[in-house]
């Protein structure tokens, strides 16, 4: 038995002593990003703010969503109408933030270089360069990737999971850990359904059996159809975390 | 590749905590991985051999700890443990989103010297 803590191992050197002991850790390999997820999620309830975290594949259309979501919103002149403000990333170009900025957005672009995801300490600078308090609805566009982005929470009070109809029905089975996050499930580009010979039935039936908490949307961020009906159970989700909150 | 930066966030975690109980090398870490994490174990076995060159842990070993997703039914009043992603209790078919286990990501403990 060793002299110092009293555990049972003991290597010896030639020269020194050598003392090896356990040391109980359990701890959250991520747990430095829920303290920061949590220090925004405080931040952005201060500011009365409904925040999204959007996650999708390259290409299935998340930056065209936003786009549209504002679109739609002028067009019909909603009168609770939200003020909308983005965060972007992507590995490299500010391109999309550029687009979302010309249709009158304020979004910020965080480039994350070789990152595949975005962290909630990313989301904390970017956020300190938009004015929160002009805004009630901020998306936070995550990286295109269904893989590494679902283990970093972000201080988000939604998750939003896109996929489009090019990907195929079987998505949600074949990238269960993050569909299982979502709370919002949004099956888009639904215009070129039948072009690709997409299943919607046997879409839906997947997605129900991998989360069937979540609520599901059929979109179109080209023509507008379904957009409606999400920017309505948007502005009920928001009433309702206003509610609790208070 | 996710995987980089989290092993990276392990190392930190545990030279910080090796560091704190005045070791001067780390032996061995033991992680512990839930299967619907999104973590790849091979894929953190290949960041930790690249990632531990030069510290103090650089001839540690790693042990992975795999924790299989568990289910809990609020019919059955049961916990199961499923066969595949679709959570449906083996009993009464209804599909659980009451996770108990499966999302870990932790660092459970090192073993270290000093």
């Amino acid at each position: 038995m060793c002299e110092d803590c009293g555990c049972s191992k003991v290597e010896r050197n030639t020269a020194i002593e050598t003392h090896q002991h356990k040391i109980e850790i359990n701890r959250g390999i991520l747990s430095q990003n829920d303290r920061l997820a949590a220090q925004n999620r405080n931040y952005f309830h201060s500011n009365e703010l409904l925040v999204i975290n959007l996650l999708s594949s390259p290409g299935s259309g998340k930056t065209a969503l936003i786009e549209r979501l504002q679109l739609e919103q002028e067009l019909h002149k909603y009168d609770r109408g939200f003020n909308l403000g983005a965060i972007i990333g992507d590995l490299a170009t500010d391109n999309d933030a550029r687009r979302l900025q010309d249709r009158g957005i304020p979004a910020i672009q965080v480039t994350t270089g070789n990152a595949c995801h975005l962290e909630a300490k990313m989301v904390a600078r970017a956020a300190n360069q938009l004015d929160l308090t002009s805004l009630d609805l901020l998306i936070i566009e995550n990286v295109g990737n269904l893989v590494c982005p679902a283990a970093y929470d972000l201080g988000e009070d939604l998750r939003i999971v896109l996929l489009s109809v090019t990907e195929g029905e079987d998505k949600p089975l074949k990238y269960p850990p993050i569909f299982k996050s979502a709370q919002i499930v949004i099956i888009n580009k639904i215009d070129l359904a039948k072009a690709v010979e997409f299943d919607l039935d046997r879409a839906i039936a997947n997605v129900k059996q991998i989360v069937p908490q979540a609520a599901i949307f059929k979109t179109s961020a080209k023509t507008g159809r379904g957009i409606d009906s999400l920017l309505v159970y948007l502005s009920k989700i928001k009433t309702l975390t206003q509610i609790n909150r208070n | 590749m996710h995987e980089i930066s989290i092993m990276q966030h392990t190392l930190d975690l545990a030279i910080a905590q090796a560091q704190q109980n005045g070791a001067t090398k780390i032996d061995c870490l033991t992680l512990k991985i839930g299967q619907l994490s999104g973590v790849i174990p091979e894929a953190l076995e290949f960041a930790f051999e690249v990632l531990v060159r030069g510290t103090m842990a650089k001839n540690a070993r790693l042990e992975i700890q795999t924790i299989p997703v568990v289910c809990y039914c609020q019919n059955c009043d049961r916990s199961f443990q499923p066969e595949e992603y679709i959570y449906d209790c083996p009993r009464c078919q209804q599909i659980s989103i009451d996770l108990v286990t499966g999302r870990e990501l932790e660092l459970a403990s090192v073993v270290v010297s000093s």
